[in-house]
């Protein structure tokens, strides 16, 4: 299963990115592998429409369940396409999180 | 003298810019007054036209045939603004981001495959006022983009006449779209901080449009000197001070205009006509 959790930083101890579509970092956590890859968003400033392409960027990880803050209307449409489950209200470091997630 | 286009725009909101459209659109022949403030057109609570007539804004938008699309995503890498996301089942269309630009549709390699369906966003009315022309532009509830109707206003303007464009407040793009283009752009601020951080903004757009700007000054007398000071420094004429009267507030809170109200405020209207004219020619 691969997860996407909004970050504000590169690492596991970067706090959660409250934002979706304009997050600093997109962190990709496979807990099948166990393998942690955290990229810059691209979609960051975009001008219009982060949240349509960071969530399509999210459709194309093949990514199953996305941890974030707060994740806008338009990029949930483009969401429940897939039938990603979106988690909202996600706060902490990305460590506490995925703790959170083994337990 | 050809006719000419005047915008009245002020950056920071509620300083009068409606005010001064209206009352130079009464105090000068041969003019039409346009209400490109288009999300609160309020011209008419003072011009009291008689008959509108009023005709719909469309608007271009995408429709992907999911039979026809191959999810090639194109389309959505055309889109400047973001209004198209390729899922694994279809492409969707978010209609308040999309600008119309017709990108997809012309990148799309399947033909047939995206069609442009019109879509309402506004309306834009003609009528008369007395003897006096007016356009005017509302957008519906909801829409996120005015430009396309502040277009169908401006389309509205008659050959012969003088324009006085009522522009929206602000500095974005429904200001930008009024403001493009025009002869002069009188500029209505107040003598405050406010009225001055959002003055410097509204003279940067002019100036990067290329269109020469003038200053009214409503309420002269309440505030401090920084607007002053900063038109001195920055060769900005004012071309017309209007006092804080209770009478002038009277007036304007019963749907009169100061010119039908005070006939001394139909001569001050003239002169500043007749500076803006002396601008025009000398820009």
């Amino acid at each position: 299963m691969k997860i996407v959790i909004t970050s504000s930083g590169l690492d596991l101890d970067s706090a959660i990115d409250p934002k979706f579509g304009r997050c600093a970092y997109l962190a990709l956590f496979d807990t099948d592998s166990n393998t942690f890859n955290a990229t810059a968003n691209p979609f960051q400033d975009a001008r219009g429409g982060a949240g349509t392409q960071t969530a399509q960027w999210v459709l194309n990880q093949n990514a199953t369940v996305l941890l974030t803050g707060h994740c806008g209307p338009k990029a949930s449409a483009v969401l429940n396409t897939e039938n990603i489950r979106i988690v909202e209200g996600i706060t902490g470091t990305v460590r506490e999180v995925l703790a959170q997630l083994a337990h | 003298m050809k006719p000419l286009t005047i915008a009245i725009a002020s950056g920071k909101g509620g300083t009068g810019k409606t005010t001064i459209a209206v009352n130079l659109a009464l105090a000068v022949p041969n003019v039409q007054y346009l209400d490109c403030d288009v999300e609160a057109p309020n011209g008419h609570l003072f011009l009291h036209p008689k008959t509108l007539t009023t005709a719909a804004v469309r608007v271009l938008l995408p429709q992907i045939d999911d039979e026809l699309c191959t999810g090639c995503g194109d389309c959505a890498n055309a889109c400047e603004f973001n209004a198209l996301a390729v899922t694994k089942q279809r492409v969707l269309v978010f209609a308040d981001l999309c600008h119309s630009c017709g990108a997809c549709s012309y990148v799309c390699p399947i033909s047939g495959a995206i069609t442009e369906i019109e879509r309402d966003i506004g309306t834009v009315s003609i009528g008369v006022a007395e003897k006096l022309p007016i356009a005017q532009g509302l957008l519906n509830i909801g829409e996120s983009s005015a430009v396309p109707v502040i277009k169908a206003v401006r389309e509205q303007a008659l050959p012969l006449q003088h324009r006085i464009l009522d522009a929206p407040p602000g500095t974005a793009c429904a200001m930008v779209e009024t403001v493009r283009g025009a002869d002069y752009c009188l500029l209505v601020t107040e003598p405050t901080p406010f009225g001055l951080n959002d003055l410097e903004l509204a003279v940067g757009v002019t100036r990067a449009l290329g269109v020469p700007c003038g200053l009214v000054l409503n309420r002269c007398d309440v505030g401090d000197h920084t607007v002053l000071d900063y038109c001195h420094e920055q060769r900005i004429p004012v071309l017309l001070s209007i006092p804080y009267k209770r009478a002038l507030a009277e007036a304007y809170s019963r749907g009169i205009p100061w010119v039908t109200a005070q006939p001394a405020w139909r001569e001050r209207f003239q002169t500043l006509w007749q500076a803006i004219e002396k601008q025009v020619i000398n820009a």
